[in-house]
């Protein structure tokens, strides 16, 4: 499979302490690879390090074939990449019309699919919403902003950190049909989520990282034939 | 704040806005013998709300707090010094593009070592910055060092070999400088509408979040500090035109801080509040005046019960009452 992005060698610190010990990570064009691990292994900072948020201090991430490692974050972002992070990220002075169209630009590719219309038809409940500010928004419909916002930049690879959590069923229903249908159109994404039973239909292979280091990195078969890895690792 | 306004504030604005553009008419039936003075003040104010609504466009929408925006302001003055011929007029047309043109590539230097900085220490960046111009002017012989200098003859509009408008008459100066903060208003409207604007107001809440959209908040903040610097300029050329003087203290940071007072006073991040609050500001420094020679105090008295009372500026208390809850600045 030819590759999106590649990360090698990737060792993270925060001051003294070590996160990420030596991390290789890897998403495929158009594949979906869930990133799982227990609260504090390091997921969010591995986000990071691909993003250039947090500096490696070793290692080296690659976007396309090109190195992007030590690139300021909006540079990468640039080369295709979108991040819907943890807390939905809105901005209280700007309307749900201005979040769309602040974003809206052609992927690093020339791909143009994802328009402002498409991105409403896709979130109906946004089309009601489009004069309020972007905090004046239900938990769910500031998660189908922030979603529907990353899709304006026309991402070649979509990654999603924690995108239902503390939302109510009906609404993580919602955010999971349309990943998958995000899925369907060619975007690789890579999805941080508690939601295992989801991670294991909607995934083409997953990572588990413990103490940050990748203990598993296969297709879900594996994971479903061999429970004792989820035992071990995830807590499940 | 990037949308457009609520209907009935926008009804608000435009009457205050014929009131003042009628001010001509009316005025000399109501103030008579104090409508020339009233004249010029109001146009001295209708300037610095102009200065105050390019401060905005940093401190409300991009959230940079300068100290050291009156350097810009002072240096679109002395430019229009430097510029006119001693004797003769110059053209308005000449002279107003390139002042803001060399005080736009001022502050874009300015600006590119500046927005390095956040927070308290940008604030004390520009605040240098500023003190840098002021020191210049006052003590180099350029322009009369600390006296200051004399526009002797004003500049004119001219087209053609014909005079169009000859801003040596207060009241064809009242116009054009009302022109002017109406053509700046809609223009940074303009600027807030694009998808510039928008970007730029995000940078205010949260330039990491933007910069994880995948823009750099760099560009943006100097395009933002070139355009106010220049707009601020402008300010600072009808200033000197209005006054026929220019003097190091245009750029001090006296100036600085009461313009920002005024843009904190009539709200952060709205551009008509800033407005508003050049006008509070100096009505009620000319009221309090005539009334006390100690008008300070009741001027800071007026100033904490007006920041108290209203968090969120005079703007923002406007657009609640037209029902546009959730806004009013930052």
């Amino acid at each position: 499979m030819e590759l999106f992005l590649e990360a090698s060698g990737l060792q993270t610190f925060y001051g003294a302490a070590q996160v990420l010990h030596g991390v290789d990570f890897r998403v495929g064009v158009g594949e979906t690879v869930a990133l799982m691990g227990r609260n504090g292994m390091g997921k969010s900072t591995l986000l990071k390090s691909l993003l250039g948020v947090v500096a490696p201090r070793q290692g080296k991430v690659s976007v396309q074939g090109r190195e992007v490692t030590g690139m300021e974050t909006s540079a990468i972002i640039r080369r295709g990449i979108a991040y819907v992070p943890e807390g939905r990220g809105m901005f209280h002075n700007l309307s749900v019309r201005e979040h769309l169209l602040m974003a809206a630009r052609k992927g690093a590719g020339g791909r143009a699919d994802w328009t402002y219309e498409r991105v409403l038809e896709t979130f109906p409940r946004l089309a009601e919403r489009l004069d309020n500010m972007g905090t004046h928004l239900s938990g769910g419909e500031q998660q189908m902003l922030s979603i529907g916002r990353a899709l304006m930049t026309n991402p070649d690879l979509l990654i999603l950190d924690e995108a239902t959590e503390g939302l109510a069923p009906l609404i993580r229903r919602e955010i999971w049909r349309v990943v998958r249908h995000v899925k369907e159109t060619g975007i690789a994404t890579i999805v941080v989520d508690k939601n295992v039973g989801v991670l294991l239909d909607l995934a083409d292979r997953h990572v588990i990282l413990v103490k940050g280091e990748v203990v598993f990195d296969g297709g879900p078969h594996q994971l479903k034939s061999d429970s004792s890895i989820l035992e071990r690792f995830i807590g499940l | 704040m990037t949308g457009g306004l609520p209907k009935r504030l926008t009804l608000i604005l435009l009457v205050l806005l014929a009131a003042l553009a009628l001010f001509p008419v009316w005025g000399p039936l109501a103030f008579a013998a104090k409508y020339a003075f009233l004249l010029q003040k109001l146009t001295g104010i209708m300037i610095l709300a102009i200065l105050a609504m390019s401060l905005d466009l940093l401190v409300g929408i991009a959230g940079l707090v300068s100290l050291g925006h009156a350097a810009f302001f002072g240096l679109g003055g002395y430019m229009l010094a430097i510029l006119s011929p001693q004797y003769e007029a110059a053209n308005l047309w000449v002279v107003l593009p390139a002042t803001m043109a060399a005080v736009a590539a001022v502050s874009a230097v300015v600006g590119f070592l500046a927005i390095r900085t956040a927070g308290i220490y940008f604030i004390m960046v520009t605040l240098a910055f500023g003190q840098m111009g002021y020191y210049f002017f006052n003590d180099s012989k350029l322009a009369g060092g600390s006296d200051g200098a004399y526009i002797y003859v004003k500049p004119v509009v001219e087209a053609f070999g014909t005079t169009l408008v000859n801003l040596d008459s207060k009241q064809s100066f009242f116009f054009v400088v009302l022109g002017a903060l109406v053509a700046v208003y809609l223009l940074l409207r303009v600027v807030l509408a694009s998808p510039f604007g928008r970007v730029l107001a995000a940078i205010g809440v949260n330039e990491g979040r933007v910069r994880g959209l995948g823009f750099d908040p760099m560009a943006y903040k100097l395009v933002a500090f070139t355009i106010a610097g220049a707009l601020a300029g402008l300010a600072g050329f009808l200033a000197a035109s209005q006054y026929g003087f220019v003097s190091p203290a245009m750029l001090g940071w006296h100036q600085s801080g009461h313009v920002l007072v005024m843009v904190i006073l009539g709200g952060m991040g709205t551009l008509f509040g800033p407005i508003l609050g050049a006008f509070i500001l100096e009505l009620a420094h000319f009221g309090l005046e005539a009334v006390t020679e100690h008008w300070l105090l009741p001027m800071g008295v007026l100033v904490i019960a007006i920041v108290l009372a209203l968090p969120k500026g005079v703007a923002g208390l406007l657009l609640q009452w037209c029902g546009k809850k959730g806004e009013g600045g930052q």
